[in-house]
C-alpha cells in the first residue's frame, strides 16, 4: 500500500514530522517496507540561481547564463527563456539528465557556437505543471539557502510503501491507515464533510441479483449518471495519483481509483449505453467467454461471480471489467457500481483465472459492505464537479441484510495476555477510535465491531487490538527462569548429534542437501523403495523426494571433481522417504569418500582409498557410539549400487534384525552412467532409526573393571581354507574356543597363490591367551593350541599350515 | 705417603688423560678387580690395629668412591659423545611436510541448530521433532490457517497428491500441534529443522530451516515472550548491548503476532549486528491463537503461552557474514571447508557457544 504524509493529512490532523510518522507506522502494525524521495533521474534535478545573464553573439533571442548549483565553478548554460534573469532562482538539468516531458537526454551541446552546460527547465519540462512559458521560478523565500540541492527531493512528498497484513483490509485505504495513527495518539481524525449531492433523475437500468447457491454478490447498489463529458483529470487529481505512483487515465477511472484508494471502497464504472437491458448479477455458466479490461479473453467455468446483461457476460464482480462497456472519453452515459462480494468467492474465481486486480486483492481480504453509500456519492459528487452530468437516484439491490458483529469482551483477559495494566478508561478511548461501539455491563464490555474489520471475531482480536496501539514497548520484559526440567535432548537426538560429529571428526566435510531430487539419480538408489512424486515440483530435475542420500550427494561429488579436487570425503545426515504419508521417513547418515590416501606423499607410499578405509570409518564411529564391535555380523548381501564383491551389510549382533550400516565401493556402472571420474569411490550408509537405543546409560553398561595381570601368551597360526570361509567366522570360531583364556584374535595376512592349492586361502592369525586365575605353563598353552586348531578345523574345514 | 694417599694421587692424574673406554675399562679393573690395588687394601682391614682401623676403613672408602666416580663420568662423556656423534649423523630435514591429515568439518546450519539448542536448554526448553512430509491439517487447518488462505497456493507449498493432503511442510509449526496432541500441557519445547517452500531465487531457496518455539503453561503472557526472545538473541550473537524491536504483525496462528527486527549498520561492506540505525527482520512470534490451542484440547481457562519461528539459515548468514543463501546447499568443497565448523567445537554453555 503506497501513501504520502500529504494524502494522509487529508483525513489526518497532526503537525508531527515524517520521520516520527515512519516510526509510528511501524509501531502500530503498519510496516514501512520503503520510503522513496526521488528517483536517480530526478535527483539530478538542482535548485540554481542565475548569477549572470550575457547576450549570445550569434542569436538574439538566445542568453548566456552563469548558473550557480552550489559548487566552486559556474555552470554557462545556453537559454532562450525571456524571464531569465540575474538573480532568478530556477531549477538546473545537467547533461545526462533525462527531461520528464520529451524523455530526452541532455548532452553537453554547442548552441549557435557557444557551448552549453545542461539546462535551465520549465515546469512544464519537468511535468510539474502545464506552465511552459519561461524557465521555473522558485519562491526566493523558500529556496534562497537550498542552491545546489535536489529539486524533486525539496519539493515531491515522499512516498511511502506500507506492508499491510492481509487481515487489515481497511488499511488499503488512507482513511484506515489514518483512523489507526489517530487511535495511536499521533492526530486526530477529521469528519468527512457530507456535501448534499443534487439526484434528479429517476435510475432507468434495472439491476438484478439471482438468487443463487453460493452466490457472490450480496449487494449491489449504482448511480446513473447521464451526460456526463469525461476528460483528463484536473491537476490536483494527477498529482494525488501520480504520488503514490498511479497513472492517470482519465477522469472517470481516476476518480474510481482515488475513491478506492482512499477509502478502500472499489467501484466500477459501465457506459451505459452499451448495457443491454439491465445489469444481472449471477453465476457464470461453464464456457461463457469475455473480454476483460486487460485485454486477455477469459473462458469461465461455472460458478463464478459475473455481472452480466442480457446479451451476455460484462465483468467479473469484484475483479475485472470487461471491454464491451467500458468507458471511454466519448462516453457519455455512466452506471457506476459500488458493490459487496464474497472473500472467498473473488478467490476462488482469481485463482482459476489466475487474475490479480486492485480490485480483487482488496474484496478478497474484506471490503467493508457499508461503505456502498458512501463510496457511491464521493465518486458521484466528483464526476458531477468534474465531468458534469446528472445523477439519478441511488439504487441499491440487497439480497442480505447486514449483522453487526458482537464480541463479549473481558476487560481482564487484556492484563491476562499482553502482561500489561492500562486502566479502563485508556481501553474505551483505544476501542472508540477505531471505531468499536460498546456497552459496560457488569463483567464484560459488549462491543459491536466496526463493519470494516473483517479479522477482529473474538476476545483475543480485542487484546491485539488494544495492545497494538498501546505499543509494544510498553510491556514489561520479564527474563527467563534457567531452569530445566526436562533433558534438552532426547536419546535418539544425541545419536544424531554423536553420530554427526563423530563421522566429522574422521575427516568428511558435512554437506545439507535438499530433500527433493533428480528422478534420474534417484532411480540408481532407490532400490524396492516407492518412489514419492512431488506434484508441483520447482523443476522436472527437483521431482522426486529422494530415496537415498547418494543421489545427492554423488551429483555434487562429481562437481566438487570437476572443480579439480581429487581427494573428498563428504557426508550428509538427514531423511530419505519411503512413502508419502508422514513419518514414512528414515534417518540415514550417508558418506562418500573418493580418490586416494596420500596422494603425491613423500613419505607414504599412495594408494587408492578402497572398502576398508571406509569399513574402519563405519566400524569405529558404531564403536564410539557405544556399540561393542566383537558382536556385529557382517556379510556381503547390499543394494545393486554397491560393487556386489566389495561391499558389506553389518549387523549390531548376530541376530540380524535390523541393517545396522551398508558400506562398499559404489557399482562402477553408475560412475559411468553419470561420467564421474576418479580413482576410486567409497561409500556408506548408516540408519540411525536401526540402531538400538540401550535403555541403560553407556557408563551403566560397563561391566566392574576387572584386569588380569597374570603374564600372557601369543601365539600364531596359519589355515589353508576354502576361499569361501570367511575372516569372521574363522575369528569367532577361535575366541567361542575358550572366552576365559583367549582375549584377542587378529589376522595378520591372508595370501592366495604359489603354494597355496586352488579355490584356496592361507589365513593366519594371532591369538593372546591369558588367564584370570595363573600363569599359564605350557601343557596348559598346548591344550588351548590344540583346541583352537581341532575347532577351526572341524567348524571351517581348515587344515593348519604346517 | 700413604699407600693409599699414593694410589689416589696416582689414579686421579691418570684419569685426567684422554682415555678411551677400553683403557678406562683396564684401569677400572687394576683398581677394582679381584686382585685390584683398591680390592687388596680391603682385604688389609682385618690385619690393622684396633686403633687405626677404623680410620683406615673411613678412607679407603672416600677414596674408593671418589675414584669410582672418576671413572663413571669418564664412562658418561665418552658414551654421550658416542651417542651425540651417532645422533648427529641421523639428522633429517625437519621442515619437511608431517604426514598428511584430513579435517572433517560441521555445516554452518547444522552448527547453529546446536546453538540454538544450547541457548534454549539454559532456560529450561527441550527438543521436539516431526516429519518433513506433513498432513494438510497439522500443516494449516489446526493452525488456524483455513481453506482459502493465500500460504496453502499452490505457489508455496509441496504438494504429494492430487488432493492436497500431503505435502512438505512449508514451517516447523506443526511439530506444535504434533507435541500438544501428543502430550499434556505444560510445554516448553523448541522444534528445529528442514521446510520448505516452492520458491527459488537468490534469496529464496525451496529448502530452508527453521526452529519453532512454544511455551504453554499457567500465566505465560507477553512479556515472558519478549524476556525469551531478548535473552535468546543476546546469547545467540554475543553482543551485550543489541537494540530489538518487538512490532506488531499477523499470522494466522497467534494473537496478538509480533515480527522481531534486531539493529543493525553496514560497517566496511559488513553487517554489524547491534547499534545501527536499520532494523532487520529475524523471527515471527506472538500468543498461541485460542483456536489453535482449541484444536489441540488445551484447556483455554487454565492455559496460554507464546510461540516463535525463526530462520535458521538466515541466522547463520547473519552470524557468520555469509551472502547467499543458496551456497548453503550446493556443497562446493571450498565453501564447506571455509565456513565449516571442527567437529569438536560443540556449542557448550559451560566453554562458550562459539571460539
Amino acid at each position: 500500500m503506497k501513501i504520502t504524509f500529504d494524502w494522509l493529512k487529508d483525513h489526518l490532523i497532526t503537525n508531527q514530522k515524517e520521520d516520527k510518522l515512519l516510526d509510528q507506522l511501524t509501531k502500530i502494525g503498519l510496516e514501512v517496507e520503503r520510503v522513496e524521495k526521488s528517483n536517480a533521474n530526478e535527483d539530478l534535478f538542482k535548485v540554481a540561481k542565475i548569477s549572470k545573464v550575457e547576450k549570445h553573439p550569434n542569436a538574439d533571442r538566445l542568453k548566456i547564463c552563469d548558473v550557480d548549483i552550489g559548487e566552486k565553478e559556474l555552470r554557462k548554460v545556453v537559454c532562450g527563456a525571456g524571464n531569465a534573469k540575474k538573480g532568478l532562482i530556477t531549477i538546473y538539468a545537467p547533461p545526462g539528465a533525462v527531461i520528464p516531458k520529451t524523455k530526452t537526454k541532455l548532452i553537453i551541446a554547442k548552441i549557435r557556437g557557444v557551448v552549453s552546460n545542461g539546462m535551465l527547465c520549465s515546469e512544464s519540462e519537468l511535468n510539474i505543471s502545464d506552465e511552459s512559458q519561461g524557465i521555473a521560478e522558485l519562491l526566493p523565500t523558500k529556496y534562497k539557502n537550498k542552491i545546489g540541492e535536489n529539486y524533486f527531493q525539496l519539493s515531491k512528498p515522499s512516498l511511502i510503501d506500507l506492508s499491510i497484513t492481509p487481515n487489515r483490509p481497511d488499511c488499503l485505504g488512507i482513511r484506515g491507515i489514518a483512523r489507526d495513527l489517530a487511535a495511536s495518539g499521533f492526530g486526530k481524525i477529521k469528519n468527512l464533510r457530507k456535501k448534499k449531492i443534487k439526484l434528479s433523475e429517476k435510475h432507468t437500468l434495472k439491476v438484478k441479483i439471482e438468487k443463487e447457491k453460493n452466490q457472490g454478490c450480496h449487494i449491489f447498489g449504482s448511480y446513473l449518471i447521464s451526460n456526463v463529458k469525461n476528460t483528463v483529470s484536473p491537476k490536483w487529481l494527477k498529482d494525488k495519483l501520480l504520488s503514490v505512483g498511479q497513472n492517470p487515465i482519465s477522469a472517470i477511472v481516476d476518480i474510481t481509483n482515488f475513491v478506492m484508494l482512499d477509502i478502500n471502497r472499489p467501484l466500477h464504472a459501465y457506459d451505459a449505453d452499451k448495457i443491454e437491458k439491465g445489469i444481472i448479477v449471477r453465476n457464470s455458466k461453464s464456457g461463457e467467454k469475455f473480454t476483460a479490461l486487460d485485454n486477455k479473453e477469459y473462458r469461465l467455468e461455472s460458478g463464478m461471480c459475473v455481472i452480466a446483461d442480457h446479451k451476455g457476460v460484462l465483468g467479473l464482480g469484484g475483479i475485472i471489467g470487461g471491454t464491451r462497456s467500458g468507458t471511454e472519453f466519448d462516453t457519455k452515459n455512466i452506471l457506476l457500481e459500488s458493490a459487496y462480494f464474497e472473500p472467498k468467492s473473488i478467490r476462488n474465481t482469481a485463482k482459476k483465472l489466475n487474475l490479480d486486480t486492485e480490485a480483487k486483492f482488496r474484496f478478497e481480504r474484506g471490503v467493508d459492505p457499508l461503505s456502498i453509500e458512501e463510496g457511491l456519492n464521493r465518486a458521484a459528487r466528483l464526476i458531477k464537479e468534474i465531468c458534469g452530468g446528472d445523477i439519478s437516484r441511488i439504487d441499491i439491490q440487497k439480497t442480505q441484510p447486514h449483522k453487526n458483529k458482537v464480541i463479549k469482551f473481558d476487560i481482564n483477559l487484556f492484563e491476562k495476555i499482553s502482561g500489561l495494566k492500562i486502566s479502563n478508561k485508556k481501553i474505551f478511548q483505544i476501542l472508540k477510535d477505531l471505531g468499536f461501539k460498546f456497552k459496560k455491563g457488569k463483567k464484560y464490555l459488549k462491543l459491536i465491531v466496526p463493519p470494516w474489520r473483517p479479522d477482529v471475531l473474538q476476545q483475543v482480536d480485542i487484546v491485539e487490538e488494544l495492545i497494538r496501539i498501546s505499543g509494544y514497548d510498553k510491556i514489561k520484559t520479564l527474563d527467563p527462569i534457567k531452569e530445566r526440567t526436562k533433558s534438552t535432548l532426547n536419546q535418539s537426538q544425541r545419536l544424531f548429534h554423536f553420530l554427526q560429529r563423530s563421522i566429522a571428526s574422521k575427516g568428511y566435510l558435512e554437506a545439507i542437501t535438499w530433500s527433493f531430487t533428480d528422478k534420474k539419480f534417484n532411480d540408481y538408489f532407490k532400490e524396492s523403495i516407492n518412489e514419492v512424486k512431488i506434484v508441483n515440483p520447482i523443476s522436472s530435475e527437483l521431482g522426486v523426494l529422494r530415496s537415498s542420500i547418494f543421489s545427492n550427494l554423488i551429483m555434487y561429488l562429481n562437481k566438487n571433481l570437476d572443480r579439480g579436487f581429487k581427494d573428498l570425503s563428504i557426508f550428509e545426515i538427514g531423511p530419505i522417504f519411503t512413502g508419502h504419508n508422514p513419518g514414512q521417513q528414515n534417518t540415514v547418515i550417508c558418506g562418500l569418500s573418493a580418490g586416494k590416501k596420500f596422494r603425491s606423499s613423500w613419505i607414504d607410499e599412495e594408494r587408492n582409498i578402497d572398502v576398508f578405509d571406509i569399513k574402519k570409518d563405519v566400524i569405529q564411529t558404531l564403536v564410539e557410539a557405544g556399540y561393542n564391535s566383537n558382536i556385529f555380523f557382517i556379510d556381503n548381501k547390499t543394494p545393486g549400487y554397491y560393487h556386489p564383491g566389495k561391499s558389506g551389510r553389518l549387523f549390531l549382533n548376530q541376530e540380524k534384525d535390523k541393517v545396522a550400516a551398508y558400506f562398499g565401493e559404489i557399482h562402477p556402472n553408475i560412475l559411468r552412467d553419470i561420467d564421474l571420474k576418479t580413482e576410486s569411490l567409497v561409500g556408506f550408509e548408516i540408519f540411525l532409526d536401526n540402531l538400538k537405543l540401550s535403555k541403560k546409560t553407556l557408563n551403566d553398561q560397563k561391566i566392574s573393571f576387572n584386569v588380569s595381570d597374570f603374564q600372557k601368551s601369543e601365539r600364531d597360526f596359519a589355515f589353508i581354507v576354502s576361499k569361501d570361509v570367511k575372516a569372521q567366522d574363522l575369528i569367532s570360531a577361535v575366541s567361542n574356543v575358550d572366552k576365559n583364556l583367549i582375549s584377542n584374535v587378529k589376522v595378520f595376512d591372508v595370501y592366495e597363490g604359489e603354494n597355496i592349492p586352488k579355490n584356496q586361502k592361507s589365513l593366519a592369525i594371532n591369538v593372546t591367551i591369558q588367564s584370570y586365575e595363573k600363569t599359564l605353563n605350557e601343557s596348559d598353552l598346548e591344550n588351548i593350541n590344540d583346541l583352537i586348531i581341532k575347532t577351526v578345523e572341524s567348524r571351517t574345514g581348515a587344515k593348519i599350515r604346517s | 705417603m700413604s699407600d693409599l694417599k699414593k694410589i689416589k694421587e696416582e689414579f686421579t692424574q691418570k684419569l685426567r688423560e684422554k682415555l678411551n673406554l677400553s683403557e678406562i675399562n683396564e684401569i677400572k679393573s687394576n683398581l677394582f678387580g679381584k686382585n685390584g690395588l683398591i680390592s687388596s687394601q680391603f682385604k688389609k682391614i682385618g690385619s690393622i690395629h684396633e686403633n687405626e682401623k677404623k680410620k683406615f676403613a673411613s678412607d679407603l672408602n672416600i677414596v674408593k668412591i671418589e675414584l669410582q666416580d672418576l671413572i663413571n663420568n669418564k664412562i658418561k662423556k665418552i658414551q654421550n659423545l658416542e651417542i651425540n656423534e651417532k645422533l648427529e649423523k641421523e639428522k633429517i630435514d625437519i621442515t619437511l611436510p608431517e604426514r598428511s591429515f584430513v579435517r572433517g568439518k560441521i555445516h554452518p546450519v547444522s552448527q547453529t541448530i546446536d546453538k540454538i539448542s544450547s541457548i534454549f536448554s539454559e532456560i529450561g526448553f527441550s527438543v521436539e521433532e516431526g516429519p518433513d512430509v506433513e498432513n494438510e491439517y497439522n500443516n494449516f487447518t489446526a493452525l488456524n490457517t483455513p481453506d482459502n488462505h493465500p500460504a496453502r497456493d499452490m505457489h508455496d507449498t509441496f504438494y504429494l497428491d492430487e488432493k492436497k493432503e500431503r505435502l512438505l511442510r512449508t514451517h516447523t509449526s506443526p511439530v506444535q500441534i504434533r507435541t500438544m496432541l501428543k502430550d499434556k500441557p505444560p510445554f516448553k519445547i523448541i522444534a528445529p529443522g528442514r521446510t520448505y517452500r516452492s520458491d527459488s531465487d537468490q534469496t529464496h531457496s525451496p529448502m530452508f530451516h527453521q526452529v519453532e518455539g512454544l511455551h504453554i503453561d499457567k500465566d505465560v503472557n507477553m512479556g515472558h515472550l519478549k524476556g525469551c526472545l531478548n535473552y535468546f538473541i543476546k546469547e545467540f550473537f554475543e553482543v551485550k548491548k543489541i537494540k530489538i524491536r518487538f512490532r506488531p504483525s499477523h499470522f494466522p496462528f497467534t494473537e496478538p503476532s509480533a515480527e522481531v527486527d534486531i539493529g543493525y549498520e553496514i560497517k566496511d561492506g559488513k553487517i554489524v549486528i547491534g547499534e545501527g540505525d536499520k532494523w532487520l527482520e529475524i523471527l515471527g512470534c506472538g500468543m498461541v491463537h485460542p483456536n489453535v490451542l482449541k484444536n489441540v484440547k488445551v484447556d483455554l481457562a487454565k492455559f496460554q503461552g507464546y510461540a516463535f519461528g525463526i530462520g535458521i539459515d538466515r541466522l547463520a548468514m547473519l552470524k557468520y557474514g555469509i551472502n547467499d543463501l543458496r551456497a548453503f546447499f550446493d556443497c562446493d568443497y571450498r565453501w564447506l571447508n571455509h565456513f565449516g565448523f571442527d567437529p569438536l567445537d560443540v556449542p557448550t554453555n559451560y566453554r562458550g557457544l562459539s571460539r
